[in-house]
């Protein structure tokens, strides 16, 4: 092979300060108890920052600012409104090398898809609910449509500016304020945004950041005057929200796991099948909720099928996430890697065997090399269990009719891929999938004016496209 | 014929029809995603040097005359003379009627000679007219020939017609190793260039070849990655090695680079060898030779410090 010589993104474009405070009423504050905790860079385990802990009180002050900065910023033409949102979506542009470095550093996501996918993926979500703005009494949700009031918000770490975005474009667009909880792992993203905000003049109060952990979500979801939650992550957690906001009026949405059934018939286009089935499960280091996590091959060419996938995986960069040419970077934190470490172990003990290419994986940080399992039944927690992690469970099936009860056979459904050049295959079998997403010889592509979201444990409600307006408007 | 009794010279289009399809959208996807590797440094030196080896040099004009033949033969040998260092071109491409000229120009220096044959660029003449093309190319020289497909025969269903007249071309080649133009931008989809590089591959090519650098439509990076897919699989199956040559069009190291990127993520290190991979290219030589001055000097040289071809 012709090796690549290093290409490492130059880390200078971003200035990452020793510490940050939480973002209410337009500045950065202290937490009032004072607390505070370290996010580290996953790669190398080195603290990028020290960040305040929001306590209830912290959170009460934010939920407050919203409250205030409510009633102007919902009277407020949607025209006007959609110039500030317009303004997010430049400015973001306008930084985006600064905010994928960053969010790599953060993250341990690759250069690469930060730069190429989250970032311009981030301003087009902006961008996309700024059109809306002024547009709402056309929208399908009645004449005058009025947004909620204040949303609290809760985001995970696999995306961490994507779903600030996917959160925040449509809650701004429809006239509400926001507090936003970005996760523990992944903080600085958000509050770079905080920054874009007071760059683009935003008046105080429409956003406001809350860095924290679990409990400081759970003040916020559990806010009295919150009238709207929305939460992406674990079903877990979505399960003791929605326990916690039922009965007190308030509006919910979930976004929550997945273990999506990627089909590979016998007449799929093999190359490209397999390049989707890489992307389905290694972007983004496995880290997706919509990861297309158990691969359904039809059992005729099981055999050439995972020879080329194997050999395609042997050509897969693990690595530094700021060089140019790291296709998988690091795990996001050392407790995600022990429950990837730990399923894994699980699937070779319950007899499915396991394969990884030959990689080198660095010293320091947090590593996991590309796996697949095959000889995986659906008896296998490996099949049934999300992983959250770049480690793909196969499977095989006879006929169309066994593929989708195997694909449906899941407490999840929040996507599937179908591959096959035969377009009534397509259309018929995606008819009977149950997934709020169904990719056609394609996998893992987003955009945002297509609805996102779960049937079953993969939660409620639509984000994105015209259905993501319907989450914030009464 | 050892191959098409293999698969049954009766079954050829359903041999072809059989192979698994092309999406457009991923092919196009995969290539623009390797076209963004960054290659530099040391790495960048060592493509560089290895494009320049991979070079067909190429001259296919009507105004050709003996002394531009003999120009480009000599540049080709020895493509900086101010840097022993500078690797020769693999090969020097002409029309046959060059091929005298040029076989003088190159003799003993190991670079190949290449002449096109059987009507090129459209290959619309009698098929023994074609053939005897093809033999006074060889006489005159050539140890390579880069002959061109009936596209009009491939777009018609007529399958066995092509297939007849690549054995006949190869057998009219001798020894001389021989290129398939596929005419890739004629073919249209991404299927009929997977099925013409079968075709060509099952008809005993040595080298599966993109274009002519006559057409609207020249080499493109997801073009080439579906060929070597091709000579990829056809060597899983057949055990023969095919080599590979995307033609037209390709004129930055920038360029070339992508394709060598391409090479090493698809098909690999064997492929990675001039014996296995040609650039059919004129001007994409001296944007080399100025990278690879940039890269050992630091700063770019003017036009006129490299020559003319």
């Amino acid at each position: 092979m012709f090796e690549y010589a290093p290409a490492p993104e130059s880390r200078s474009v971003v200035e990452i300060a020793s510490s940050y405070g939480l973002f209410i009423d337009g500045s950065f504050e202290q937490a009032v108890d004072g607390n505070v905790f370290k996010t580290v860079n996953p790669a190398s385990e080195e603290v990028l920052a020290e960040v305040a802990a929001a306590g209830q009180e912290d959170v009460d002050r934010a939920v407050a600012a919203a409250r205030r900065a409510f009633a102007s910023w919902s009277a407020m033409p949607g025209s006007e409104r959609a110039k500030y949102l317009f303004r997010i979506a430049r400015i973001i542009q306008e930084r985006s090398r600064e905010l994928a470095v960053l969010e790599s550093l953060d993250n341990g996501k690759p250069i690469k898809e930060s730069r190429d996918v989250d970032l311009p993926l981030v301003a087009a979500h902006f961008f996309y609910y700024a059109g809306w703005a002024d547009k709402l009494a056309y929208a399908g949700f009645g004449p005058d449509p009025r947004p909620l009031g204040v949303a609290g918000q809760v985001i995970p770490w696999n995306f961490p500016l994507l779903m600030l975005a996917w959160k925040i474009a449509p809650a701004l667009a429809t006239g509400n304020t926001v507090v936003l909880k970005p996760a523990e792992t992944t903080p600085l993203s958000a509050l770079f945004f905080a920054d874009v905000c007071r760059q683009a003049e935003l008046p105080p109060g429409v956003v406001n950041i809350v860095t924290g952990a679990g409990d400081t979500g759970a003040y916020l979801v559990q806010h009295p005057d919150v009238n709207k939650v929305a939460f992406t992550g674990s079903t877990e957690v979505g399960r003791e929200i929605a326990r916690a906001v039922a009965g007190t009026g308030k509006r919910l949405t979930l976004e929550l796991g997945g273990k999506a059934a990627n089909i590979v018939f016998d007449d799929a286009p093999i190359d490209q099948a397999v390049e989707g089935i890489v992307n389905g499960i290694f972007f983004n280091q496995g880290h997706v909720c919509c990861a297309g996590s158990r691969l359904l091959v039809q059992e005729s060419i099981a055999e050439e099928l995972l020879t080329s996938l194997k050999r395609r995986m042997a050509t897969l960069r693990v690595g530094d996430p700021l060089d140019k040419n790291t296709d998988v970077g690091a795990i996001n934190s050392a407790a995600q890697l022990a429950r990837i470490t730990e399923l894994s172990e699980i699937g070779a003990t319950e007899g499915a065997e396991r394969w990884s290419p030959a990689c080198q994986l660095p010293d320091r940080g947090f590593w996991f090399a590309p796996t697949i399992f095959t000889g995986v039944t659906q008896a296998h927690r490996i099949a049934r269990e999300e992983i959250f992690g770049p480690v793909l469970s196969v499977l095989t099936f006879r006929t169309p009719a066994e593929a989708i009860e195997k694909a449906n056979n899941t407490p999840y459904g929040l996507s599937a891929g179908i591959w096959t050049e035969k377009g009534s295959r397509i259309l018929s079998v995606a008819d009977k999938l149950r997934a709020g997403v169904v990719w056609a010889n394609t996998f893992n592509k987003f955009d945002p004016t297509s609805p996102f979201g779960g049937y079953k444990e993969s939660g409620y409600g639509r984000e994105g496209g015209r259905h993501g307006l319907e989450a914030y408007l009464a | 014929m050892t191959v098409t009794a293999a698969t049954g010279l009766s079954d050829l289009r359903s041999f072809l029809h059989g192979l698994p399809g092309v999406d457009k959208v991923g092919v196009e996807a995969r290539a623009a995603a390797l076209a963004t590797r960054s290659v530099k440094t040391t790495s960048k030196a060592s493509a560089i040097d290895l494009a320049i080896r991979m070079v067909d040099l190429t001259t296919l004009e009507g105004a050709d005359t003996p002394g531009k033949v003999r120009a480009l033969c000599a540049k080709g040998i020895r493509p900086d003379p101010a840097d022993p260092s500078c690797p020769p071109v693999a090969a020097i491409c002409v029309y046959p009627a060059m091929a005298p000229v040029a076989a003088a120009a190159l003799a003993g220096s190991g670079v190949h000679l290449a002449s096109v044959a059987t009507a090129f660029p459209s290959g619309q003449a009698p098929l023994e007219v074609r053939l005897a093309d093809t033999r006074e190319a060889v006489a005159a020289g050539a140890d390579e020939i880069d002959m061109v497909i009936s596209r009009g025969a491939f777009l018609a269903g007529d399958y066995r017609r092509v297939f007849e007249e690549i054995v006949a071309v190869k057998e009219a080649a001798g020894a001389a190793h021989l290129k398939v133009i596929l005419e890739t931008g004629e073919l249209a989809t991404y299927d009929n260039v997977r099925r013409a590089s079968w075709l060509a591959m099952l008809a005993g090519a040595d080298f599966i070849k993109t274009s002519t650098g006559k057409v609207a439509v020249n080499a493109t990076l997801p073009v080439t990655l579906v060929m070597l897919e091709a000579v990829r699989d056809f060597r899983d199956r057949h055990g023969r090695q095919v080599g590979v040559k995307p033609a037209g069009g390709i004129k930055t190291t920038k360029d070339a680079i992508k394709y060598l990127v391409m090479i090493n993520e698809t098909v690999g290190d064997d492929w990675l060898h001039p014996d296995w991979f040609r650039f059919g290219a004129s001007s994409l030589l001296n944007d080399l030779l100025m990278q690879r001055t940039k890269l050992t000097t630091g700063h770019y040289a003017g036009p006129d410090y490299f020559t003319l071809d």
